[in-house]
């Protein structure tokens, strides 16, 4: 058995004349979740479309585990769960109901759908409501039914588009536990997004897309060094200690280490170091700081490399 | 020692999904319960009833002597004749007016559409659905009309009813076909109710009768013209095309459809509404 794989080959999509996706060329293969990240209107959900055969390509192909989607969708989709711009479910039904309908479509054995149901239901925090009109359901609710539908048949590979749209921040939040949740059962996850801080808490990988073009696809540490490091940029990196240090270590010591452009005292008994020199460096550093015996609990790069090199790809394209 | 059959080796991971007539049978099965659930299908029992209700008031008030109904198959024709086809016709526009542009509006079909089932399952899963829900308000309608039938004029019910019966189901399908088709070429739900409605209930009509009256040509190309044959197989004799000589001499022909042309026409109506429908939603864009 293969791995899953998903992949665009000179997939195109032109409205008119308006270019929404242009050329694409990806192919992600394994289980890992990859972050589809852009800025809105990117084409982020242009993409996933054409991956569920929801739109037709203007050129090139969408596969998924080798197979043409518009060819054969049917087959292509066997094992793909997809939640794509949050659709919506008849009003009449019960989550109950439209997740059967989604079970029997999808061939879960008749023994199997009950529980399988109520196990997805609960692991959104529908139960209460698995029986009652999805009509009256809330935005954020019908968007957990969505996602609950995604992971119903357990399918190897995951498209999500913008999972945590329409949910408040404790919503927000329980959708990346889930999507974390799935990364430990050996999926392929890819997810798009617009926030940043989304995809770098979950994702193994990035790829970042504007103006319906690709700018880069790498593992998201390889992205910060290759964007920011190299090119001079500082990152910031909190450092978070067991006890306090004095003054002089900090702004002695710690400040000359390889690559430390500065470094500060923050409240209780952080530090905070601006940092350019790339992974390798970013490496040693953090052996040096654990030789000096200072306590060193957490070693955190903040994300705002990756924010830095979001904002500057973005940028460049424009 | 028989060998493994590679059919039957699924491959590992790749869930088997149930055949596209299984999946079919799917759509269908939850959008009854959707119909059943929604108001729609109860306003259109309502309306049937309320049809029938009049004519059984009417019938019961006046009286079948007081109405010149002579026979069984007057009264069959009196009533059926002159009412299936508005109940066909609303039929179509609750069930088929925006079957398939309403799973747009409403975004429904986004829930639908990611899944591995062929599109056209959807399309024919839902076609089925609206014709078993008409059925049922159809089979309530034909049995209130039977039921008086059989009350005046005994259980000998004529086989021109059957007949009519039966064109009234194909004219049914043809309808829904039609609309289905028709719902298809639009993104808004009222918008392709409101067209249908006008199509049906006016239009058509219309047109058969511009094109038979003024322009003297058999209307061959308009479904209500072949409908004809629901109320005409009820007339004894069978009406037949007729043509006299007009004031100024000039020949005026009525035309009057007749049973294998009827059906003809209700069955090119489905066949070609059908399969461009079907392409049309291959092809349409859940953008
Ligand atoms: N049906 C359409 N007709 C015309 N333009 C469209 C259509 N759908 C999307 N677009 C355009 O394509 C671009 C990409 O859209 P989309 O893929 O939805 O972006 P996002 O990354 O926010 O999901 C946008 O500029 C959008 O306006
Ligand atoms: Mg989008």
């Amino acid at each position: 058995m293969s791995s899953p794989s998903i992949e665009a080959v000179n997939l195109s999509k032109r409205y008119g004349s308006f270019s929404a996706l242009s050329n694409l060329n990806l192919k992600i293969e394994g289980s890992k979740c990859v972050g589809f990240l852009g800025p809105n209107g990117a084409g982020k959900t242009t993409t996933l479309k054409l991956f569920t055969d929801m739109i037709r390509a203007s050129e090139g192909e969408a596969l998924i585990n080798g197979i043409s989607v518009h060819e054969n969708k049917k087959k292509a989709l066997a094992s793909v769960g997809s939640l794509i711009e949050s659709p919506e479910i008849y009003p009449a039904l019960t989550p109950r109901e439209a997740l059967s309908m989604v079970a029997e479509i999808r061939g879960m054995p008749r023994s199997e759908r009950k529980r399988k149901i109520e196990e997805v239901v609960s692991e959104v925090k529908m139960e209460e409501w698995l029986d009652k009109k999805v009509g009256k359901f809330s935005k954020g609710m019908k968007q957990r039914i969505n996602i609950s539908a995604a992971l119903l048949s357990e399918p190897e590979i995951l498209l999500l588009d913008e999972p945590s749209t329409g949910l408040d921040p404790r919503g927000m939040s329980e959708v990346r536990e889930i999507v974390k949740s799935l990364k430990q059962k050996n999926r392929l996850i890819f997810m798009s997004s617009h926030l940043l801080n989304e995809v770098s808490d979950i994702c193994d990988e990035v790829a970042m897309i504007d103006h319906g073009k690709l700018l880069v696809y790498d593992k998201l540490s390889n992205v910060v060094s290759r964007f920011s490091g190299a090119e001079g940029g500082a990152i910031i990196i909190d450092v978070g200690l067991s006890r306090e240090i004095d003054d002089q270590t900090v702004s002695r010591t710690i400040s000359s280490l390889p690559g430390v452009v500065s470094a500060e005292k923050l409240e209780g008994k952080n530090l905070r170091l601006h940092f350019s020199g790339g992974i390798e460096n970013q490496e040693k550093l953090l052996s040096d700081l654990v030789m000096m015996k200072i306590g060193l609990i957490s070693f955190h790069p903040s994300s705002s490399a990756l924010e830095d090199t979001y904002l500057n790809l973005i940028k460049a394209t424009l | 020692m028989s060998k493994p059959s590679l059919k039957s080796v699924a491959p590992i991971g790749l869930p088997s999904l149930p055949t596209s007539i299984a999946q079919v049978g799917t759509i269908t099965k939850y959008e009854l319960l959707n119909y059943f659930r929604s108001r729609r299908f109860f306003v259109l029992l309502i309306i049937g009833i309320v049809i029938s209700a009049i004519f059984t008031a009417v019938v019961g008030y006046y009286g079948i002597a007081y109405l010149n109904l002579t026979s069984a198959l007057v009264f069959y024709s009196f009533w059926w004749g002159n009412s299936i086809t508005l109940v066909v016709i609303l039929s179509g526009i609750f069930f088929g007016g925006d079957a398939i542009s309403g799973e747009f509006q409403n975004k429904t079909g986004y829930f639908l559409v990611g899944n591995p089932l062929r599109r056209s399952s959807i399309y024919i899963g839902k076609w089925i659905a609206a014709l078993t829900a008409s059925l049922i308000i159809f089979a309530i309608y034909a049995a209130i009309a039977v039921g008086n039938g059989i009350y005046y004029f005994g259980a000998n019910i004529p086989y021109q009813f059957g007949d009519s019966l039966v064109f009234s189901v194909l004219y049914l399908i043809a309808v829904l076909g039609f609309t289905f088709f028709f719902s298809s070429l639009f993104k808004s739900s009222s918008m392709s109710i409101l067209v249908t409605a006008i199509l049906f209930l006016f239009a058509f009509s219309l047109i058969e009768l511009i094109v038979s009256r003024l322009a003297q040509i058999e209307p061959w190309f308009i479904i209500t013209y072949g409908a004809g044959i629901i109320g005409n197989v009820l007339m004894d004799p069978y009406p037949l095309t007729q043509s006299t000589r007009g004031p100024g001499g000039r020949e005026v022909s009525t035309f009057a459809v007749s049973i294998p042309q009827g059906i003809e026409i209700l069955v090119g109506y489905f066949v070609i509404t059908a399969v461009i429908g079907l392409l049309l939603f291959e092809r349409k864009e859940f953008t």
